[in-house]
Order: C-alpha cells, then sequence, then structure tokens
C-alpha cells in the first residue's frame, strides 16, 4: 500500500512536471510573451521594464530555475488582468467549478445508474428501448445549443430560472444540467450494457439459487462488478469537465467558474494566469487519477495496487 | 421434521418449458416426471442438450427469460413451488431448504466479495443470523467440507482459491442451512481428475452422514452405478426411463439407456470396443414426432410415431417405449 502511494505519487509529479515544462515553452519560446501581452501602441522603454518586471531579460535558463521555484511556492505572480495573485484567483474560481461538476455530473449518476439497471433487467423491453432512444438523444446534441435550449425554455419562456450568474441556488440548475446530460447519456448506455453482461454471469445465478433478494442480487453482487466500468467513466466525466470542458457550460451560463475564466484569460493574453489555470488543471488530472485508483481496488480485490 | 412421510419430498409433473427464442420455441423440457425421496439420491443422465439443467433450474426457481415454465407442476414436500402461493413459498425454500451447486466453481461465485461475506449472507437472510453467528457457523461449514484454516479462507477471494476449494465453498455454501434437498448440476465436470474424485468422495459422505437428498447431474455413469439410488435417463426433453440405479444398469429396456451404458467404457470389463450412439441428438425446436430418439433407434418401427408416457414395469421402473411396453425387447 505504501509502495503504491509512493509511485502513484512520483507518477503524478512526473505529470505535473512535464505539463509545467510545456507551459514554460509554450510561453517563453513560440512567440514573444512581451508582443502579446502589452499593447500595440506601448514604446520601448515600457516593454523593457515589463520584461524585466518579468524577469524575461534574464538568461532562459534562469528563468526556468526561477519559474519552477516558483510553482513550488505557488506563486505564478500577479495576473496582468485583475492586477491580483493568479493563484488567488484560481483558487476563487475553481470551486464554482467543482461545485458545477459535482452537481452535474452526480445528477448524471443519480439518474444513469439506476435507468441502466432497469433497462438492463429487460433488454429488448419498453423502458430499454426508451432508455436507449433517450440516450441517442442525449449524445447527438450539441451541448451549447442544449444550453441554449434550456435558457429559451425556462428563462426566457416560462421565466422560472435565472440565466446567468450564481447568486442563488437555483442559479446551478440550468447550468448543471446541461452539463450532466451528455454525461447521463453515455453512462446510462455503459451502466445498461455492463449490467447485461453482469446479470448473464453465471454467480447471478448462484445468488438467485441461494435464496438472497432480487433487490441484493441486481443491486449488489451484480453492481458492483459492472462498478468498475462505470468508475471509470465517471472519473473520466469528472476529469474532462475539470480539465476544461466546462468552458462550454460556463460561458453560456456565465458561471464564474475556472472554464470561463480560462477564456477570459486567454481574451485578454493573460500568459500569468493561463499558466496557472493550466497548471491547475493537471494537478486536478493526477489528483482524480490516483483517487481512481483506489476506489477501483476498493471495488474489485483482484486489482493489486502496484 | 416435515411433512408426512409417504408424500415424496420432491415431486415434479409433467414439466413443460420452453424458450422462446428468435429461432423458435426451444421445448427444453416436455413433460417431464420424476421423484425423490427422503435421503435418496437420484442420478439424471442423458446426452448434452436434453434438458437436465433446465428440468433441476426449473425446482430452483430458475427459469427466466426467454424461458417459461407452461404446464405440470412441482411439489415440494407436497406443497406446489409453481401456484400462486408457491411463488411466494419458493422464495422461502430457494437455497435455504433446496440448494443447488453449479458446474463451474470457476465462475459460480462472485469474484469481488470474500468467501466468508458470500457463505455468511445466505445465513443471515435465511437464518437470521447475527453477523456473528454467521461467521462462526461459516467456520464450522468449511471444516465439514475439509478446508483447513477456515479463519484465514472466509477472508479470502475466489481468485485467490483453485478450483476444487471454490467448489468445496459451493458445497460449504449449499450445506450452509441444512436442506432437504441438493441439487449438484455436474458438480465435477470442470474439475481434474483427481480432485473429482475427492469432491464425490465429500459428497457422498455429506449425503450419508447429514441423511439429505441429492440429485446429481452427470454424464459419468460410472460415478451414477457408485453414488445414486436411483437414475432417470433423459432423451430430448424427457425422461425415457427411470428406476432404481442397480435394476437400470444391470437390465435397461429402453434401447437410449443400453445405448448409453454401452457408449460408457468400463474398466472392469475389457470391451472389443466403444460403442457410440449413431445420430445426434434431436433438435429441441422441432422434435421428432412421437418418440423422440425413433431417427437413430435400430427397434423402431411405425408405432414409435404415436406418443407414449412414461410406463411402469413394476418395481418402481418406468420406462417410455413402446418395445418395452409389449416386452420383446429382450
Ligand atoms: N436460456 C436459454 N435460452 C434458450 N434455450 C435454452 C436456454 N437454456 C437452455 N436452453 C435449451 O434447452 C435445451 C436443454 O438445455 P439443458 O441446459 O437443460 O441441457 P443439459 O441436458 O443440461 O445439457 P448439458 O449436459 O450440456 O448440461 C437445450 O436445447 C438448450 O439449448
Ligand atoms: S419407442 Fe420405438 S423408437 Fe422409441 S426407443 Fe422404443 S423402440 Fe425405439
Ligand atoms: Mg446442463
Amino acid at each position: 500500500m505504501g509502495r503504491f502511494i509512493y509511485r502513484r505519487l512520483i507518477h503524478g509529479l512526473i505529470v505535473i512536471m512535464g505539463v509545467t515544462i510545456i507551459v514554460f515553452v509554450v510561453t517563453r519560446m513560440v512567440g514573444d510573451p512581451v508582443q502579446v501581452m502589452l499593447p500595440l501602441e506601448s514604446t520601448l522603454e515600457q516593454r523593457a521594464a515589463f520584461e524585466k518586471k518579468l524577469g524575461l531579460d534574464r538568461p532562459i535558463h534562469i528563468q526556468f530555475v526561477d519559474f519552477m521555484a516558483n510553482i513550488v511556492r505557488l506563486d505564478f505572480g500577479e495576473s496582468l488582468w485583475q492586477k491580483r495573485p493568479a493563484m488567488d484567483i484560481v483558487f476563487e474560481k475553481l470551486p464554482m467549478t467543482i461545485l458545477l461538476t459535482a452537481v452535474g455530473i452526480g445528477f448524471a449518476c443519480v439518474v444513469a445508474i439506476p435507468m441502466g439497471i432497469i433497462a438492463a433487467l429487460r433488454p429488448g423491453g419498453v423502458v430499454d428501448r426508451i432508455t436507449v432512444f433517450v440516450s441517442l438523444l442525449g449524445l447527438s446534441v450539441p451541448q451549447f445549443w442544449l444550453g441554449l435550449l434550456f435558457i429559451v425554455l425556462f428563462a426566457v419562456q416560462f421565466k422560472i430560472l435565472p440565466t446567468s450568474g450564481a447568486a442563488t441556488p437555483a442559479h446551478i440548475i440550468m447550468p448543471a444540467l446541461t452539463m450532466g446530460l451528455p454525461t447521463l447519456a453515455r453512462l446510462v448506455m455503459l451502466v445498461r450494457s455492463s449490467m447485461i453482461d453482469e446479470l448473464n454471469q453465471q454467480y447471478v445465478k448462484t445468488s438467485f439459487a441461494k435464496g438472497l433478494p432480487f433487490v441484493r442480487v441486481v443491486g449488489i453482487h451484480a453492481l458492483r462488478n459492472a462498478g468498475l466500468p462505470i468508475m471509470t467513466l465517471v472519473g473520466w466525466e469528472v476529469i474532462r469537465s475539470l480539465a476544461g470542458y466546462s468552458v462550454v457550460v460556463e460561458t453560456v451560463f456565465a458561471w464564474p467558474g475556472i472554464g470561463l475564466t480560462a477564456i477570459q484569460a486567454i481574451e485578454r493574453d493573460d500568459l500569468i494566469l493561463i499558466q496557472a489555470i493550466v497548471f491547475t488543471a493537471a494537478v486536478c488530472v493526477v489528483v482524480i487519477n490516483i483517487f481512481m485508483d483506489f476506489v477501483y481496488k476498493l471495488i474489485d480485490p483482484r486489482l493489486k495496487l502496484t | 421434521m416435515s411433512a408426512s412421510r409417504n408424500v415424496p419430498l420432491l415431486e415434479v409433473r409433467d414439466l413443460v418449458v420452453n424458450f422462446y427464442t428468435r429461432g423458435g420455441v426451444v421445448q427444453a423440457s416436455r413433460g417431464v416426471s420424476f421423484q425423490v425421496d427422503y435421503g435418496q439420491t437420484l442420478g439424471i443422465v442423458g446426452e448434452s442438450g436434453s434438458g437436465k439443467s433446465v428440468a433441476v433450474q426449473a425446482v430452483m426457481g430458475l427459469i427466466s427469460t426467454p424461458g417459461r415454465i407452461e404446464g405440470g407442476d412441482i411439489l415440494f414436500q407436497g406443497r406446489s413451488l409453481l401456484d400462486q402461493a408457491g411463488k411466494k413459498f419458493v422464495r422461502e425454500v430457494r437455497g435455504k431448504d433446496i440448494s443447488m451447486i453449479f458446474q463451474d466453481p470457476m465462475t459460480s461465485l462472485n469474484p469481488v466479495f470474500t468467501i466468508g461475506t458470500q457463505i455468511t449472507e445466505v445465513l443471515r437472510h435465511h437464518m437470521g443470523m447475527t453477523r456473528d453467528q454467521a461467521r462462526r457457523r461459516a467456520m464450522d461449514l468449511l471444516g465439514l467440507v475439509d478446508i483447513n484454516a477456515p479463519e484465514k479462507r472466509l477472508k479470502q477471494y475466489p481468485y485467490e482459491m483453485s478450483g476444487g476449494m471454490r467448489q468445496r465453498v459451493m458445497i460449504a455454501m449449499a450445506l450452509a442451512c441444512e436442506p432437504q434437498l441438493i441439487i449438484a448440476d455436474e458438480p465435477t465436470t470442470a474439475l481434474d481428475v483427481t480432485i473429482q474424485a475427492q469432491i464425490l468422495e465429500l459428497l457422498t459422505d455429506l449425503q450419508q452422514r447429514l441423511q439429505v437428498s441429492v440429485i446429481l447431474i452427470t454424464h459419468d455413469l460410472g460415478v451414477v452405478a457408485q453414488l445414486c439410488h436411483r437414475v432417470a435417463v433423459m432423451y430430448a426433453g424427457r425422461i425415457v426411463e427411470v428406476g432404481d440405479a442397480d435394476q437400470v444398469f444391470a437390465s435397461p429396456v429402453h434401447p437410449y439407456t443400453k445405448g448409453l451404458i454401452r457408449a460408457t467404457p468400463r474398466l472392469d470389463v475389457v470391451t472389443e470396443r466403444m460403442v457410440s450412439i449413431d445420430g445426434v441428438p434431436p433438435d429441441l425446436i422441432s422434435p421428432p414426432r412421437g418418440c423422440a430418439f425413433s431417427p437413430r433407434c435400430d427397434q423402431a418401427k411405425k408405432d414409435c410415431l404415436r406418443a407414449q408416457a412414461l410406463t411402469p414395469l413394476g418395481d418402481d421402473r418406468h420406462v417410455s417405449c413402446w418395445c418395452a411396453i409389449k416386452g420383446d425387447t429382450r
């Protein structure tokens, strides 16, 4: 167990280092950051001063060592746009995205798992066909379009939900739905197919022969076996959302999360903030991956923690 | 301990089970009748696909879509498992008074739960035991099936055990609630030969010690001759001959039974050659009219195209064959 944690952490660190180096290279060496960040009409003196402020006048290897040292202290420098530490902004926005992701994907799980199970109980039955149809529909609708549809429907037409921002708890409903529905569609198909597979296994027959209640056989014996692929997809959906896909939903609903912030930082050429966001996303991905490995082991004892 | 002893422990009457598949209706049981008495072992033999598993799965209430029980009755201690009240009764009985051991121990246990969980859940469900009581009983059960270090074994997962060990666990699980009837569907087919012998020995020993009734499905006539009091021979969804095992083996009546016995290599007799039964088992979607064995039977005649019920032949032997009834088979 200790060895497992150790190895996973090392792997994680390597991934984060890699991402950091790529960020460094892309922002320093591809094009001129000063050119990008300062307005066109700025004077040579202004440029020189700015270069000095960011330390861009020093040799590249010194810059790199500095850059890494700062990252260890989670110090990316001040956001050019908001004039405050970039990491402060990240820490302010990231929880909003985590909240949105949790509610959206949580909703998807709560609906998709029972729905997939019920569909799997009678493949080809009425519930199954409806489930497959709805999920195919969900898969083929683009997310931004879904978001706009919700706005037209619930905000404009029925006037029951607020359109944008995050002022009240009601504000999360539409963005979370928009975020959750494609996930729900993918998840329900997977739950359905995994459960159909599991319900045909011999151990299910054994469990019934033991006289165990239906709910226990399906909901505990079979579901735990189907848990591995299900958790893999859920983990992937969470990673996807935290690593940038939330941007669509956050933009449509002006949800003040990390995705929206990333777009704004890009629009304003705020390289400092972009670096901080990319770095954070990488850390999120690594952390979730490690967490998922633990969950796998909990679900399936055959997987060795190595 | 139970209802009056003049009704058999289990009686299956004219059981009809059909599977509604895309290719057509598979008539897996076409009027199966047999009975098992207290403390007795019934062997069921017959070629692959003859409907042995389906018949016993019907007893366990394990027939599910696309299969349907469409006729006959199953009586356990005189009470129907199929009528309205039986639906509830079967839930009480299954896993408690009747338990089942399956063919492949590698897939019969749930891979993601410990042996302990899988044994104790039966005890907790049927006997209402506490976690602790169930654990202690589970250890006793593992001892009963000759598994040592039960404490350690309870914490293990199926993948940590050999096939023979897993089948012992299955047997322990089947014994958990002191059943009256254990159904073993080819319990040794998937195991190594040496392990097969051990498992069969264990089963016989337990059967005698606990005086439990057993239905043993097997392809091995030698095993039936050795272990079973009675034997039922199945062909194409029907029982074609049933009776005292010794008598059936000594003087088989039905041509199919004769064929099966002739096709079994014997260690004690030097046979010139292995004789297999010519032809293939019939398609159960459209089985032959009358006697299903007629296309392969060398004694077939016109009469054989008419249906023939299982007819008593003295003692407790029942045979469904036209020749047998006219007594001109020998
Ligand atoms: N779930 C099912 N769907 C469709 N047909 C089935 C199903 N289960 C059994 N059958 C059919 O019922 C018939 C009897 O099958 P069964 O499994 O009882 O044979 P068996 O005598 O146990 O054979 P074996 O010795 O190979 O175990 C076969 O023709 C089989 O194809
Ligand atoms: S009924 Fe006729 S065909 Fe069938 S086994 Fe007897 S003799 Fe053969
Ligand atoms: Mg079988």
